[in-house]
């Protein structure tokens, strides 16, 4: 199947001289959730806004369901959705009528039903005829997404959706980007809190310095970068790791009480059955074991810190 | 084109003026009505006609294009710095929407606004002194020009200023004394020879002429020259609207 949207080479330096992004390439594919990580300063909102119209690309193409987001521009942002980062709003407008503001700037004849059942499914149907300014910070929120619905995107685009937001917002957030995958739109979400992309994403891509260092299934990527941590609890301390040991990748940790043997989920051979027969030859008991394996963010981290 | 955005554009902006109708009819409405009072009644009486036209009447046209050219101007000049500055102006940007349907919809309201300003002054004005409108045609056609061309070269200044000074920077320090001295308040028949000469240099002087012909059948310049000027204006802040869309100047990064 045909990307939804698919970018390449994308290129863009500011005025200033400063490259935000350095040969993008990018295909997300209908129904997906896509989580785009990565630190501040990134690009990520360089590269959602250049898709979305609000950045002039240097060089490169994007295409939005076939349509070149520059020539065919209007057809192409008709199937786009944007959440911006920040909270933008006029204070003085109405909830409801913001709403049916954003539906009639994309062309499309009022639809109060429509507008009824968008307001419905993000809880604010009771707000619909207060003042932008009475909301607090999570209706707010969500009021964006409304307005980002209004013209019933196939894309849509939450940039930093949960940054600064509390726990059951966040929450709340992650059930509303599940519900509109139901309902087939595709997500593309940037974050830097690697726990939302665990959570939501089906895939992730990784974009630091301006470009995209990863993208990968995100069970893929757990599974082929996951590093497994094996702790053994010692019945006695050890002082030193015996010496008939050294070709294992083992650390002792918790002064000499616990052994963390670091092994592959990739190697066809974890050497765990070895390593558990040399320990008792050599004479270490142990009388617990408990696995880890390393969170998004460990190798969120390990990809940055290379880069 | 995308006629339901520039409606909903057009629509938003006139109800702002409804929730700010003290500041954006009234205000103006009651400060000219002061000029009037006082430039007219007070000091009027003093005066003998200008031309024909008693003072009070002279001075109408002069007013209704001062709070044409001033209501256009920061009408539009604060519509499209608004979104700007609360950044609400992304979902226009990145909405399907041509920089023409933007503009057509901006300064649309402003104009609009300027002109139900204008049209309040005058009905005002008719209570006070005997008004005649010789050319309505070319009233009409006066009315609506200065306020379009005032209300796009608002729409370019309120998307140049990047603060609120600068904002208030030449609706106050260039555009009220160009109009205070383009001949609101007198015939420039009545200054002396040096001046009348370097008044001309005063593009408004031309607008204010014009305008005050189609009621009277008087000005100070000759009307196609009052046309051209206006047309000058016309033509100039459209090449500088643009050149803006051209180069997303101000807008896009």
């Amino acid at each position: 199947m045909a990307p939804i949207l698919s970018v390449r080479d994308l290129e863009k330096t500011y005025d200033g001289g400063f490259q935000a992004l350095k040969s993008v390439s990018l295909d997300i594919r209908q129904g997906e959730v896509f989580a785009l990580l990565g630190p501040n300063g990134a690009g990520k909102t360089t590269l959602i806004s250049t898709i979305c119209g609000l950045v002039r690309p240097t060089s490169g193409s994007i295409h939005v369901c076939g349509h070149d987001a520059l020539i065919e521009y209007r057809a192409a942002r008709q199937m786009i959705g944007l959440v911006p980062q920040e909270m933008p709003t006029a204070p003085f407008e109405l909830v409801g009528d913001t709403v049916a503001f954003s539906r009639g700037l994309f062309g499309m004849k009022p639809d109060p039903a429509r507008i009824e059942g968008i307001l419905k499914d993000l809880t604010l149907w009771e707000k619909r005829s207060n003042p932008i300014m009475a909301l607090s910070g999570g209706m707010k929120r969500r009021l964006l997404v409304a307005k980002a619905l209004a013209h019933e995107p196939k894309i849509l685009f939450l940039d930093e959706p949960t940054a600064g937001v509390d726990v059951e917002l966040r929450h709340d957030m992650w059930r509303i980007v599940g519900e509109l995958k139901q309902k087939g739109v595709t997500i593309i979400l940037t974050t830097h809190y690697i726990e939302e992309a665990e959570e939501m994403a089906d895939r992730v891509g990784v974009i630091n310095k301006g470009e995209i260092i990863l993208v990968e299934d995100k069970a893929e990527l757990m599974r082929k970068l996951g590093r497994k941590l094996l702790s053994l609890s010692l019945t006695e301390p050890l002082s030193e790791i015996p010496g008939s040991l050294a070709s294992y990748d083992l650390k002792l940790e918790d002064e000499g009480r616990s052994l963390v043997y670091t092994y592959d989920t990739r190697a066809e051979r974890t050497g765990i059955t070895s390593l558990l027969t040399d320990l008792s030859q050599a004479g270490v008991r142990f009388h617990d074991l408990q696995t880890d394996q390393s969170s998004l963010e460990d190798i969120f981290v390990g990809l940055v810190s290379q880069g | 084109m995308n006629f339901e955005a520039i409606k909903v554009i057009y629509l938003t902006e006139m109800a702002r003026t409804r929730r700010t109708i003290m500041q954006s009819i009234i205000s103006p409405v009651i400060s000219t009505v002061l000029y009037f009072v006082v430039f007219g009644a007070a000091i009027g009486s003093r005066i003998s006609e200008v031309d024909g036209v008693s003072y009070g009447a002279f001075i109408v046209p002069g007013l209704i294009m001062l709070s044409l050219m001033t209501q256009s101007l920061s009408n539009a000049a604060f519509g499209i710095y608004f979104p700007r500055f609360t950044g609400t102006i992304f979902e226009v940007l990145s909405a399907p929407v041509s920089f023409l349907e933007i503009t057509i919809a901006y300064v649309g309201a402003a104009a609009t606004k300027s002109i139900v300003v204008g049209l309040i002054i005058l009905i005002t004005a008719s209570f006070f002194v005997p008004l005649q409108i010789q050319h309505p045609v070319w009233m009409a056609a006066f009315f609506l020009l200065t306020a379009v061309t005032f209300a796009l070269l608002g729409f370019i200044i309120g998307i140049w200023a990047d603060n609120f000074e600068k904002l208030q920077f030449v609706p106050l320090l260039i555009v009220t004394p160009l109009a205070f001295l383009g001949g609101s308040f007198y015939s420039i028949s009545m200054l002396p020879e040096i001046w009348q000469k370097i008044t001309l240099i005063n593009p408004v002087v031309y607008l204010i002429s014009g305008f005050r012909w189609s009621f009277y059948g008087q000005a100070d310049v000759s009307l196609w020259l009052s046309l051209l000027a206006t047309m000058i204006f016309l033509g100039g802040s459209l090449a500088v609207v643009h050149w803006i869309f051209k180069t997303g100047y101000r807008l896009k990064a």
